[in-house]
């Protein structure tokens, strides 16, 4: 089953093609330019790479969120308009869960998109006999706070992603040795991760519905939180 | 040939099947009005998500409605701008896939020469050469549009565009948003006679509007009235008001059409629903001898039906994009 995957919920643009286990090519570019213009012919370059023409594919896959709303929205618009056009289903994948796949180890994962301001959009994982397992459902969190919470009841864990990038300095602060902090090249999410959880869902029947799936954004936007904090 | 066309650039998403440029198969429009309501205004980052909410829901209706396939279709036309640059990254990044995966051609689309191009969807027999006038919540344009892809702007506004105009004058005057067709409403039983608010003409000859000199005239007076504690009415406020708008778009279009000899006007843009501008300027056009052409109702609003036709032009005039297509917020004609 050849699956193409994207992700367009950080600065880096990725794409990935997969045939049921195997990585067929992932393209990945962080460059400060719209994911509009990048995606389809980073899609398209990677296709030709490989000589694959877009028809064979059988499945599309997207991070669903929590990242940049518009980003999201680049990639679910895309993955709609491919799933549609080729009649084939599609799945969204939590983007937290993509970048724990980054890190392959014992202990607790707790990946970190920066949500600016800060917050961060994080959740807990953990692998349990190759499986990786949701431990803390993702939200959006005050750096602080959650560095405090963390301390509080976990021992080791693992942090990567642009968040952990970001808040660096308040996390040592607050967690010091308890927190590892990943080698630069696990801190961005790729979609060949993405390709390989859709992979599994897909096997256990979790398709998405194309026209009913939707961002998982995990914040109001700022006019709502406004309306609601005047009500 | 068949277009399919797509439309996010503000708070509609909209979606239909054009034939050569004239013909509508189908014209899929799901208005955000009422979500916007309660903000006073669209709020983009909610325009944005409804649309990739709806987006292939509503692909799906212009389809049907249209009777035909997606592999029936010859090119994609998406509006690339001006607009809301989230909303617009909607429709862009949809059309792009679609355009990829059934290898045919994508051209983006002006949202301006768009609504010109509404008329030709109402109006069967109409040609260029003619004189435009685009009027919307975002738009005020003179445009001389000499070919089916030739335009050049001739006046613009230097501020505010007549429908924020219309906006903000309803929101002083306490109407709930969308206040434009409210104001419209107003009108017709009030005194366009009764305040005189000012005319703002700009220097001799010029094409160019402004309506915040209006807008602020408007509002002082409102507030003059309140601190005298006499009572306003909002009807002949609204009258007033708009007779004021009517009486400056009016002067410089016919002066245009006099001056580059042309027979032919066509009015364009949301704010052409308007009933006062379109009742003074059938008047006018008969008694200037021009033939006055105005859409329907439906395809004076944002519609994707109008971007269809544009991208019918745009595209046998030779123009196509590419699969890395910016949308650009701020396109100008
Ligand atoms: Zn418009």
């Amino acid at each position: 089953m050849r699956i193409l995957g994207m992700d367009t919920s950080t600065l880096m643009t990725t794409v990935a093609i997969t045939d049921d286990q195997r990585l067929l090519g992932e393209y990945s570019l962080s460059v400060d330019m719209s994911h509009s213009e990048m995606l389809v012919p980073m899609i398209k370059s990677a296709l030709d790479g490989l000589k694959i023409d877009i028809e064979d594919i059988d499945l599309y896959t997207i991070s669903i969120g929590p990242g940049s709303f518009t980003g999201l929205r680049i990639a679910l618009a895309t993955a709609k308009g491919f799933a549609i056009a080729n009649n084939k289903p599609i799945i969204g994948v939590p983007t937290l869960e993509a970048l724990a796949y980054n890190i392959f180890s014992e202990c607790h994962i707790v990946p970190m998109i920066d949500a600016r301001r800060d917050r961060v959009f994080s959740g807990i994982y953990k692998w349990e006999e190759n499986c990786l397992k949701v431990v803390k459902q993702d939200d959006a969190l005050d750096i602080v706070e959650y560095c405090n919470y963390l301390n509080k009841n976990y021992d080791k864990l693992y942090v990567n992603g642009n968040g952990s990038i970001a808040y660096r300095d308040i996390i040592d602060e607050i967690l010091g040795d308890k927190a590892i902090f990943a080698p630069f090249n696990l801190n961005y999410i790729r979609a060949s991760s993405i390709c390989e959880i859709a992979y599994e869902r897909f096997k256990d029947g979790l398709i998405d519905d194309v026209d009913n799936l939707k961002p998982v954004y995990l914040r109001e936007s700022q006019a709502e939180r406004q309306f609601h904090k005047g009500e | 040939m068949k277009t399919l066309a797509i439309e996010t650039s503000c708070d509609e998403t909209s979606i239909a099947v054009i034939e050569n440029g004239r013909k509508i198969l189908s014209n899929i429009i799901s208005t955000q009005i009422e979500t916007h309501k309660k903000f006073g205004g669209v709020v983009p980052e909610i325009a944005s998500r409804m649309h990739v909410e709806n987006i292939s829901q509503i692909l799906k209706s212009a389809l049907e409605e249209a009777n035909i396939n997606l592999d029936d279709i010859d090119f994609i036309s998406v509006t690339q701008g001006p607009g809301l640059v989230g909303a617009l990254l909607v429709g862009m990044s949809f059309a792009k896939a679609l355009s990829y995966s059934l290898d045919i051609p994508l051209v983006g689309v002006n949202h301006i020469k768009g609504h010109i191009c509404a008329n030709y969807l109402s109006h069967q027999d109409l040609e260029p050469p003619f004189i435009a006038l685009v009027i919307s919540g975002g738009h005020t344009y003179l445009v001389d549009v000499s070919g089916y892809d030739e335009y050049k702007v001739i006046g613009r506004t230097r501020d505010d565009a007549v429908g924020e105009a219309f906006d903000k004058v309803a929101r002083a005057l306490g109407l709930p948003y969308p206040g434009g067709p409210m104001v419209d409403k107003l009108a017709k039983t009030g005194n366009p006679e009764a305040i005189n608010f000012p005319r703002v003409y700009l220097e001799e000859k010029s094409y160019d509007f402004s309506f915040s000199g209006l807008k602020t005239a408007v509002l002082n007076y409102l507030n003059q009235m309140k601190l005298k504690k006499e009572t306003i009415s909002i009807e002949d406020v609204a009258a007033s008001f708009q007779m004021s708008v009517i009486d400056v778009l009016s002067e410089k279009t016919f002066r245009l059409l006099k001056e580059t000899k042309k027979n032919k006007l066509v009015i364009a843009g949301g704010v052409a629903a308007n009933s006062g501008i379109r009742d003074v300027f059938t008047k006018k056009a008969i008694e200037n001898d021009i033939e006055l052409y105005i859409p329907t109702i439906t395809l004076c609003t944002d519609n994707a039906a109008m971007i269809g036709s544009a991208g019918y032009y745009s595209y046998i005039s030779g123009n196509k994009s590419m699969l890395d297509l910016k949308v650009d917020a701020n396109l100008s004609l």
